[in-house]
This record gives C-alpha cells, structure tokens and sequence, in this order.
C-alpha cells in the first residue's frame, strides 16, 4: 500500500470516527450477562454470580494433557502475585504488587501498557503489598490502591482519568481487592483489619469518581447493631472488607464479606456480638441500605474474617427452586444461606473444629473455647480463607481450598488502640511437632517443605450443598491458597503453594493433568478465549503462565 | 580471627542472652545471667507489631530469620533500628513510628533468638565442647562439620547460626523431641524392589527428596512406592544420662561457635 493511501484510508477513518463516537468496549449490560460470552473473564470472579464457571468446552478431560504453554509474563517486583487478570475481547488487563496495571495482548502476552501508581509510603497493610486485579466499565478500568485511594485508567492509553480518596492512609485503610462495579459505580471496600479502622463498602460513580453511598461495617450510634458494642469500640473494631463481593441483578442486590473484629485475638476486650464482623451484608446496590446480614462467628477471637468470596447459585432447595449462596467459611463451616432473606439453610463442618461444638437452629455457633495453652482448630489461617471458589451448575458441587489438620494456640492480652498502628490483642503459635520447629505462615516460604504435613496439610474440597457432605477431596502435601476454577468440559483448575497446577475431573477429583510451574499459585487459574483458541492463565511465583492445546505440527 | 566484628558481636550477644529460669538438667552458678526485662518487653512489642508479617518465629517472611540473625539489608543494630523506623516500601514493609524504648527492646529480643521468658540455658567452653564432640560424644559418627564427617545425620557446619541456645541444648537432651520432622528418618521400598534407608530432605504432594544409606540424593515419585515410613524417634541417642550438666554447656558452646564458613 502506497503512503498516498495510507494517508486516504487514515482521513477516512478519522471522519468515521468523528462521526461516530468508539463505542464503550464494556457497557454494564454486558457484564450482567457476561455468562454468555465466556471467551472473555470481565469480573474478578467471571460474573456477578462469582462462580468461576466457564462454558468454554474446548479444553476436555479427553485433551487436557495435550496443553503446552504459550507465553508467560514475568513479574518486575518480588512477593506473592494474588493478582486476577480479566481478559475483553483479546486483551488482559492485569496488576502487578503494589498497583501497576498492564494490559497486554491475552495471546502472546505481548504488552500494549503499563500504568503505574505508586502509593504513599505510609500505606500500611497487614500481609504484603498485595493487589487482587481491576474492574472494567466501558472503556475504563478501575484500581484500589495500598494506600486506600480508587484510580479509574483509560482502558486504551493507560492513562489516570481521576484519583479518589477512599480511606485515610494514616489510620492504615488500604485496599487490595479488585474493585466490583455495578450499573454506573465502582463499588469497593477497605483492608485495615489489623489497625483499627472502621470498615466500610463504598460506592463511586464510573465518570467522576465521586462518592455515591457508602456504608459502615460496624454499626453508628443510633444505628441497628450498634449495641453490639462497648463503648467507643465501634470506632476502631475491624470490620474490613478486603475481598471482591457479588451482585444479583434481579434482586439488585450486593453481596460482601466482612472481616475480624478489632483487636484480633482478644475478644474480651470488645464484649458483644461486633456487628457486621465475620458477617456476609447484603446491600440495596443503588443506595447502600443493608437488606440482611448473616454473622458467621459472633465475638470473633481467632481471626476469622468472613472475607470468603459469596458464591450465588439457582438450584433446587428440598425439592423447590431457591435462590442460594455457598460459602466455606474461615471457621471451618461450609453454609448454604437464602440470598433472598439471608435465612441459614445449613452449616457443616468440613474441617476440625473445636472451637464451637455446633450450630444452632439460625446457625449460631455454640462457642467452646479451648482453654488456655491449648490448640484451637481450625487454626489462625482458617478451615479456608479468601481464595475464589467455584461452583458447577454442571456437577452440582461447590470446589474450595481447605487447610486440614491445621491449628494454633492463642494468646490474647489487652491492646491499646493508637491510629495506624497494629491493634492485635494477643498472637498465636501454630501446633508443630516439636519446639521451634518451622510451622506455615501467609504464603510459602521456599522450597524446602522443612515444616512439613505435620503442621497441616491442603485439600481441593468438593462439597455437595443439599448436604455438606463432601463428596470427593483431593489432598496436596503443603496447604494451599489457591482457588478454583471450572469448566463445561467438567474440568477442575486449581493450583497451591508447591507450584503444581493440576487439572482435575470436577465429577470425581481424578488427577487428569499437572504441570509444576516452580512458584506458589495463590489465587485462582482463569479461561477464555481468542481467535478459535481457549486458553487457561494462572499465576505461579512471579509468572503468570497462559496453556492452550498443542497446535498442529507442519 | 576471619568473622566480622558484627557477627563476633552477634554471637557473644546470643550467648549472654541466653539465661532464665533454671532448668533442672542444665543449671549452674557460673552462667553469664541476664535481667530478661528487655527482652520480655521486646517479645510484646514483636508479637503486636511484627508477628503478623514475619511470624511467632520470625521467620516467614522470604529470605529473612530474624531469630537466627539473618536479615536481608541490616548487619548492626543500627541497621535494624533504621529498616523498623523506615520500612521496606517496596516489600510492603510499612515504617513504624515506635519509641526509642520500644525499638531497643524489639532489638534485644531478636539478637536474644526469640527467647522471651528465657530457658535457662548454661553456655560452657567452646574447646572442652569440641573435644567432647569427637570423644564421648562420638557425634563425628554421623553428623558433619566443614567438609569432615559422615552425612546420614544433618551436617553442624552452621548450627550455631541456625539454632538458639535452647533448641540446642533440648536437642542434645530430648532428640526425638526437638527433631524438626522434615528430619525424620525414612525407610522405602520401590515398586520396582529398591530398599532404601536415609533421612527426609524434601517433600511435596508428589514427590520426595531423601539423602539415602549410600549417601546418594535420591528424588522418587510417590505413586511409585510400596513402602514409605517415616521414623519418630530420632536416630540420636540423649546426652542426659550420659553427659554432665556441664558438658552439656560445653556442648551447647561449641555447637552455638559453629558458624558455617567465613
């Protein structure tokens, strides 16, 4: 092509372009049924229902072992990499620790840009300069950051379009997950959970960055709940939300975890239930009212935040159609709740537990606590903890990681609150076979196992909801803190701390597939597709890793 | 003298630190004792403030053991006090804005090992330790210093850094107790019929890494196994009956100057 046409097609297609406006790459409608075009992953989860279910089918247990790697993207910072890419029509946006974002071609991994934001250094977070990944709305992608500000990012140039302060840095509000957005707002809650802030989901609009509604995860005075606190300890008692919730459009209704009560391991010096700790609150999404909320662990001392992603599901309920949410819990129980009203169907230990002796008929815990110097299960880490799970509509099952035989003796003692600083209320030690022996902590340590299966060992949990029963489980040496993800081909994808990332058979938990890919995988593996291709992309130490199937040889 | 002066500190801090409460089978007038307050104090100070990250055993965060000494930027305690006041941004290490009195007592309660309430720990003569070790002891047998000695048990070459006075000193008395598991002893056989004996250096969902009788690094898929036993009791006889207290203390001495190579 001669420049002189070069020149003609480009006048050309400026005038179209003058004339008619780009059209928003991802309008709201196509996120509410983003089950329908399963070659993309436009939510931290895969859709509102946060399934981590996809309809692609060209992945089998037939094939499966017939995926080779096609490219990897390296990480430039060192840490564990929990971050969830999202993949639009053959580009993958994705964060890297603390809060760059890059986009980068969802084929070759080729990259188009690369934003970076650094926070202040004041940002305090408990667990690392963690970041879980983006949202996208039309053509913007949206960005909590450590240091608790909200940036929306030109989804084309990669450029800031504008900056929110959500929490105040200096009282240690962070934010780590991947913000949810709704209609026209960027919902997203704040981490802090060890420093005594006063949690909160808030929304933003898309365009502006302005503040629509926000709500406090613990109860104001004159507020319902409030009395569920001494004092002034509603003003510095935890309540974080640092995971991605879910959203029901027929209900219009938003679903969110909320995190452990402040001072963590100390409850007598906060009597009371600490209303919305370890609870699941399901807002009214346009106004931020609370509908209903549901408290997993009331006077919470073992850190067990309810930050578990709100799986939703449509299926049969003793026989009749039900509105459901799934969710293996941090305290050992795996429940099934009407999303409706928030009404307890059930609860079942999956683990051991012997902090609590059961549930009562609401699903209130009858707590046991251990007495002192003796182990509590499930231990400080939880039964499971933030990973993404998955649901098959396909199999029926619910899929999680669990930590087993895991525990840890708690120690409380009286902690001062100061603004910023580390609010506690005591530690913990995880039971080990001997004195000093090395024990599991928040994410891997290097790989020599030398702390072994006697501090704990991982499980891929698959959990039939009519029962709680589980119904297969596939066991990994070291614990794991990877999620799940499911395919219509009933493949399972999951990974954990060893590196492995393993395909199994959703029906039955057979091993079909491994690759050992040399990092700890701590979060979920996704799919989607490009050009005829389905790919998976996990992140394993400080690479993301994409497979597909072999191509044909010339 | 080929250590650095900060690592020669580092050891005769550890060894003065290392008292408390007696403990029956090691106890003696002549130990260098220690008013534990700092340390106690800096146990609080660790367990509010830096637990969480780096662990009830200072030790998970990659690349750092801040009870065995090993850091990744600071050598004095100069250093320490300067990556707690500043923080690490990029490693999402925060800085802490601590009192001076905080921050001293942080320090002594690291360079102690850890050892809050202390274990009264007697710490002997590094040369009566030594000539212990490769006599009574007959510890030559199956452990391993610098390049000399057997492998069928860990090699010492860097124990003292590694352990603290008290681990050691349970270790010498109590080894089954003190083993760490991934030290178990193992015991295979192969689907194929190989008899295999040596001890655990690895392990994961799949596989196992052994060191075996004839010494050799063996790495075997599990699925591939017929027999695989992990032993309980440590191959280590107790020192207790045989040893008095105070040649446990010289033992302790000697294990604790073991440094690896300069």
């Amino acid at each position: 092509m001669s420049h002189k046409r070069t020149l003609h097609w480009a006048l050309v297609a400026f005038a179209l372009a003058a004339a008619y406006p780009v059209v928003a790459q991802v309008p709201y409608d196509r996120i509410v049924r983003a089950a329908a075009e399963p070659h993309n992953w436009l939510t931290y989860n895969g859709g509102y229902f946060s399934q981590r279910h996809s309809a692609l089918t060209q992945i089998t247990p037939a094939n499966v072992a017939d995926l080779e790697m096609k490219w990897m993207v390296q990480n430039q910072v060192v840490g564990a990499w929990q971050s969830n890419p999202l993949v639009v029509d053959g580009v993958m946006y994705l964060t890297e620790r603390p809060n760059d974002v890059m986009a980068v071609d969802a084929r070759t991994g080729a990259m188009f840009w690369l934003y970076r934001y650094t926070p202040s250094d004041k940002a305090r977070v408990c667990c690392g300069a963690n970041n879980r990944g983006v949202a996208i709305l039309d053509d913007t992608v949206f960005m909590g950051t450590l240091d608790a500000h909200l940036v929306a990012i030109d989804a084309r140039s990669g450029r800031a379009l504008w900056n929110t302060e959500v929490g105040d840095v200096n009282k240690a509000y962070s934010i780590t997950m991947a913000p949810l957005v709704v209609k026209d707002k960027v919902l997203v809650g704040v981490g802090g959970g060890e420093f005594g802030i006063r949690g909160f989901i808030a929304a933003y609009d898309a365009k502006s960055g302005r503040e629509a509604w926000r709500f406090y995860t613990i109860p104001g005075p004159g507020e319902p709940g409030h009395d569920t606190w001494k004092d002034d300890d509603w003003e510095h008692g935890g309540a974080p939300a640092w995971i991605t919730g879910s959203y029901d459009p027929g209900l219009n209704l938003t679903y969110w975890g909320i995190g452990n009560p402040g001072p963590d391991w100390n409850p007598d010096q906060r009597p009371g239930d600490n209303l919305y700790s370890d609870c699941v609150i399901a807002l009214d999404a346009d106004t931020g009212k609370l509908k209903w909320h549901f408290q997993f662990t009331p006077n919470d001392g073992y850190d067990y935040d309810s930050v578990q992603v709100p799986v939703l599901a449509d299926m049969n309920w003793r026989g009749a159609p039900a509105k459901l949410m799934l969710w293996a819990n941090r305290n050992g129980y795996v429940y099934a709740l009407d999303r409706v009203t928030g009404k307890f169907l059930s609860g079942t230990p999956f683990v051991k537990v012997n902090w609590s002796s059961g549930l009562d008929e609401r699903g209130r815990p009858i707590q046991t606590p251990q007495p002192e110097g003796q182990p509590t299960y499930p231990g400080n880490q939880g039964g499971t903890n933030w990973y993404p799970p998955s649901f098959s509509p396909r199999t029926g099952l619910f899929y999680f990681a669990a930590w087993e035989n895991y525990g840890t003796v708690y120690r409380k003692e009286e902690s001062e609150y100061q603004p910023g600083r580390n609010f506690l209320g005591g530690g913990f030690t995880v039971v080990a076979p001997a004195v000093g022996a090395p024990t599991v902590g928040i994410g891997r340590r290097g790989p020599i196992n030398n702390w072994t299966d006697e501090v704990g060992n991982g499980a891929v949990m698959a959990v039939d909801p009519q029962t709680g029963n589980v119904k297969w489980k596939f066991q990994q040496y070291d614990v794991s803190d990877s999620g799940m993800l499911t395919t219509a081909a009933d493949l399972l994808f999951t990974g954990g701390r060893e590196g492995h990332f393993h395909a199994l058979d959703a029906r039955t938990g057979q091993l079909l597939w491994r690759s050992s890919l040399g990092g700890q995988i701590v979060m979920a593996p996704i799919t989607y597709q490009v050009q005829g291709k389905q790919y998976v992309s996990v992140i394993a130490g400080s690479s993301l890793v994409t497979f597909g199937l072999r191509d044909a040889r010339p | 003298m080929t250590h650095p002066p900060s690592a020669i500190i580092a050891v005769c801090v550890a060894a003065l630190l290392a008292a408390a409460p007696a403990r029956a089978s090691a106890q003696g007038s002549q130990d260098h004792q220690y008013t534990s307050q700092d340390i106690e104090a800096g146990s609080r100070v660790y367990s509010s403030q830096c637990a969480l990250c780096h662990g009830v055993n200072g030790d998970t965060v990659n690349g750092i053991d801040l009870r065995r000494g090993k850091f990744r930027r600071s050598i004095s305690d100069e250093d320490i006090a300067g990556v707690i006041a500043a923080g690490v941004p990029a490693a999402g290490m925060p800085g802490f804005n601590l009192r001076t009195a905080e921050v001293t007592s942080l320090i002594a309660f690291i360079r102690a090992g850890f050892d809050p309430s202390g274990v009264a720990v007697k710490v002997g003569n590094v040369a009566r330790g030594q000539a212990l070790y490769a006599s009574k002891g007959k510890c030559g047998t199956c452990h391993r210093i610098n390049g000399s000695g057997p492998r069928s048990a860990p090699d010492l070459s860097e124990i003292g850094a590694a352990r603290t006075p008290a681990a050691l000193q349970r270790s010498l008395l109590d080894p089954t107790a003190a083993m760490w598991p991934i030290n178990r002893p193992v015991h295979i056989v192969t689907r194929d019929g190989r008899d295999l004996r040596g001890r655990r250096l690895n392990e994961d969902t799949y596989t196992v890494q052994i060191i075996d009788q004839d010494e050799h690094l063996v790495s075997l898929n599990k699925s591939e196994l017929k027999v695989y036993e992990l032993g309980k009791t440590s191959p280590m006889p107790s020192l207790a009956a045989t040893f008095t207290a105070d040649e446990i203390a010289d033992m302790v001495a000697y294990l604790l100057s073991l440094k690896g190579m300069p």
